[in-house]
């Protein structure tokens, strides 16, 4: 069983925990993801490991609620278990010492972000990091971020905070500007990451994006997470989750997230009418 | 006691028939299809064996039953002895009396076998091993000191659980490495609950717990931990990770939504329970019409799976005959019965979508049977311009695995094959770099349980020999 050690809301559907896990946290590494279960009937969901401590053995997750397990999540306090907790799984990022670089984040995917943008500053690269979201709130880890990396550009789509706008615009600026930025890293949601691809296809850099395909095991061994990178058929967790976002099928990579649908509103009726819970959608705190 | 009958009396007597859940009814539920032979039946069939002097049938058991031993239990009715005889040497009784392929290992050498009845060593060995479950008898640990030999096993498949509860006996520290939350490899993520309940896998992984083997779930060794490192935490290591990784037909769509590997849509159903969603909280996709590509073991469990989970169709499609389906003649015979439907001599080209990846057919070719290749099966050839189309809303791909890279990836020294699997010593099992030891499908490619655990036992006699060998000598392993 792993304890959860400590939880903060970040925003009313946004949290973050950390989960005691000693072996995972002994051997994580940057761009990494853990695969846990709440109960044991319930769905193995895969999370980006936004931060670890390795002396006290501790993970950090940041998730968003989106569906029923991650609001159950949602509901677990200090001091609950967890079912089951595996990792790291996936590749870690490949960190050198590029130079200049950018790491872009969106949502939840700015806790994602989070240990890469550490890692590559630590190795020695200029990191200027842009995150986003649709408003203010909805920024989160923005002190971290900025401790993390060499500058921060902060952009809310409502102009709540920040630059108005997307990320995708100061990160056009910052190409133009700069013809030495060697490599871009994106998180986000699928939409954000594909837009970002388009914005830098002109440019002489490459694009890192981490994919969030729909998984079963997380060590390849079913193949529900595959996509098309290339022509060429991947498992995210094995060969991934870092993939060249200019050679994605994002159509298919679409396509694939909205396999369940139906199902997902199933188990979350069913969650809601098997629980005193509200269904406004925010859990319950 | 029952009476021991006449030999003459012993070959006149027919094989009993399996108990059964009857078609129409068992396509709607997950429940067992065979149901297991009463007292009565168990001791009249095992009447019929003749006691040879010089078996036959024992060698064709990788397990190294002792069968005309439990079997003359049985006879007597000492359920309990025939279960304390089966377990010296098999701790999964349970299991490889069901899904065992009986048919082609003991069964097929014993001595009745040429007059086309052989004793139904599988199913004896399954009501003894069930009897026992549900009156509490359990194996007791042999009398044995204790040693401080630590010994790590990579995967809590067949292979792994022989080869840890053999060890466990032997005195040894013994830890399974698992990376799924549950123990049991492909008999909790793959064979189907109406062929194996989990609840018997769980049972017999306990009583192997009981024996002093500690199981670690959630670790992925090569993620979590190296076997480089596991190296310096134990004195041997058996790697039986299995043949985890699905192969694909590589044709177009076949990452549409709804094409399934037999591992993910077997796993979603089996190990998550997909079948009782939303209960559960993993959902599966359920087809109207359903096409399972292959005719293995995998492949009738998939269609069988897809037509209880309420596919109003399901088909098999093969691309050879009727005659080289290599399933097991019984898994064919209860698919027909189900009404699965079988498309031979059928090639899938290419699945067929529509704008949101959804899956609205299956282009194929004809087949005919031309000269045979090199395993001596006729070799099947695409008739030109044979094209048509299956009308089905889900695919599922069950032609095979490979192995999986991650755990061979962590062990230097260790080597592979040009398919990935462990390169080892017939006799021993041991790898290319000392202390190291492999087997299972990890080595032999998809086999059988029984292979694996056999594996798992010649592998813990020779980790025996290993660990109680002067080190100066260790050489040869
Ligand atoms: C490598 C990876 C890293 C991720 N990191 C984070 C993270 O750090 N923070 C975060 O909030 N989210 C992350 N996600 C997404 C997260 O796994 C899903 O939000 C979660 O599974 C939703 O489950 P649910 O039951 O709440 O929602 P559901 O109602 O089941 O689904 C909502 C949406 O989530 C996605 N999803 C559903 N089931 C799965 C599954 N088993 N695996 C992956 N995606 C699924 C689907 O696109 C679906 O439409 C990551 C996904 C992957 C693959
Ligand atoms: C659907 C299906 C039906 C079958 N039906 C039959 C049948 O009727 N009769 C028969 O004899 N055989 C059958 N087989 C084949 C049989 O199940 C296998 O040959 C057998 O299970 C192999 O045993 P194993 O111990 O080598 O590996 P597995 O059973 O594959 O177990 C390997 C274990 O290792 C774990 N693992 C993998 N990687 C790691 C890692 N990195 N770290 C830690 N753990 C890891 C896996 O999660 C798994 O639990 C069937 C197979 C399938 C898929
Ligand atoms: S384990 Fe298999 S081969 Fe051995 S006796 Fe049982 S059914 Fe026969
Ligand atoms: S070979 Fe057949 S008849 Fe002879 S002992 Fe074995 S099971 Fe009995
Ligand atoms: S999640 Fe199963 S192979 Fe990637």
């Amino acid at each position: 069983m792993y304890k959860i050690v400590k939880k903060e809301r970040l925003h009313e559907v946004i949290y973050s925990t950390w989960i005691k896990a000693p072996e995972v946290a002994s051997s994580v590494q940057p761009g990494q993801f853990i695969i846990l279960m709440i109960t044991e009937r319930g769905e193995r969901i895969p999370l980006t490991v936004a931060d670890f401590d390795r002396e006290r053995g501790l993970i950090r997750i940041v998730f968003q609620i989106v569906g029923k397990t991650s609001e159950e999540l949602s509901t677990l306090e200090e001091g609950d278990e967890l079912y089951s907790f595996i990792g790291p799984l996936g590749k870690k990022t490949e960190i050198e010492n590029y130079g200049k670089v950018i790491t872009v984040g969106g949502g939840t995917g700015i806790a994602c972000i989070h240990p890469i943008t550490r890692a590559l500053k630590e190795a020695g690269n200029e990191v200027i990091s842009i995150i986003g979201a649709r408003n203010k709130e909805l920024i989160i880890m923005e002190e971290e971020i900025r401790k993390a990396s060499s500058k921060l550009i902060v952009t809310t789509d409502d102009g709540s905070y920040g630059r108005k706008g997307f990320v995708t615009q100061v990160l056009k600026e910052l190409l133009d500007k700069d013809k030495s930025i060697k490599k871009v890293w994106t998180i986000g949601p699928a939409i954000m990451m594909k837009v970002t691809c388009e914005t830098t296809k002109p440019y002489p850099v490459e694009t890192i994006v981490s994919l969030n395909s729909i998984m079963v095991d997380g060590t390849g061994m079913c193949g529900s997470c595959r996509v098309t990178i290339g022509g060429e058929t991947k498992f995210v967790c094995t060969d991934g989750p870092e993939f060249d976002g200019q050679l994605v099928d994002w159509v298919e990579f679409m396509n694939r997230l909205s396999r369940y649908k139906d199902s997902e509103k199933k188990s979350w009726d069913f969650y809601h009418e098997h629980t005193h819970l509200c269904s406004c959608g925010r859990g319950i705190n | 006691m029952a009476e021991m009958i006449q030999p003459k009396e012993r070959v006149k007597r027919e094989q009993i028939p399996m108990p059964e859940q009857e078609p129409k009814e068992r396509i709607y539920n997950f429940k067992e299809v065979p149901l297991g032979y009463t007292r009565e039946q168990a001791i009249y069939e095992a009447q019929r064996c003749l006691q040879c002097k010089n078996p036959k049938c024992v060698p064709g058991c990788p397990a190294e039953i002792n069968i005309p031993q439990f079997i003359k239990k049985i006879v007597e009715e000492d359920f309990a002895g025939a279960y304390l005889e089966i377990l010296k040497t098999d701790d999964l009784p349970a299991m490889t009396g069901r899904v065992c392929p009986q048919e082609e290992q003991c069964q097929q050498v014993c001595i009745l076998e040429k007059q086309g009845k052989p004793i139904a060593i599988g199913r004896l060995e399954r009501f003894v091993a069930d009897w026992a479950r549900e009156n509490n008898i359990h194996g007791k640990l042999p009398k044995i000191s204790k040693k401080e030999q630590k010994v790590a096993i990579v995967g809590s498949g067949p292979a792994g659980l022989t080869c840890a509860a053999d060890l466990a006996k032997l005195g040894y520290e013994v830890t399974i490495f698992e990376a799924l939350h549950q123990p049991g490899g492909v008999l909790v993520y793959g064979i189907p609950e109406f062929r194996l309940p989990k609840s018997i896998v769980e049972y017999e992984v306990k009583e192997i717990e009981k024996l002093g083997v500690k199981v670690v779930t959630d670790f992925v060794v090569g993620t979590t931990k190296s076997v480089d490192k596991l190296t310096q935490e134990f004195d041997a290591i058996f790697l039986a990770n299995g043949a985890g990784a699905p192969r694909f037909m590589n044709i177009p769509g076949e990452n549409l939504n709804d094409v399934y590997s037999a591992n993910e849509f077997l796993t979603r159903s089996n190990l998550m329970r997909a079948y009782a969603f939303p209960e559960y909280d993993t959902p599966v996709k359920i087809g109207k019409r359903a096409a399972t590509i292959g005719a293995g073991n995998v492949a009738m469990d998939s269609a069988r799976t897809a037509l209880r989970l309420g596919a109003e169709k399901s088909y098999i499609v093969y691309r050879r005959s009727r005659k080289e389906v290599p399933a097991r003649a019984e898994e064919v015979h209860h698919a027909e019965e189900e009404g699965i439907i079988f498309n031979f001599l059928t090639l899938p080209i290419k699945v067929l979508g529509d704008d949101k990846g959804n899956v609205i057919g299956m282009e194929c070719l004809k087949m005919e049977l031309g000269e045979p290749d090199d395993s001596g099966r006729r070799r099947p050839i695409p008739i030109p311009g044979s094209n048509f189309v299956i009308e089905v809303d889900m695919v599922i791909d069950a032609i095979g695995t490979s192995a999986n890279p991650i755990v061979a990836r962590s062990a230097t020294g260790v080597e592979i094959n040009q398919w990935g699997y462990f390169i080892i010593d017939d006799n021993t099992k041991v790898t290319t770099k000392e202390g190291i030891f492999a087997g299972g499908d990890i080595v032999r490619g998809s086999a059988t349980v029984i292979s694996a655990v056999g594996d798992g036992k010649v592998a813990a006699r020779a980790i025996k020999e290993f660990l109680s060998s002067d080190k100066s000598l260790r050489k040869r392993f």
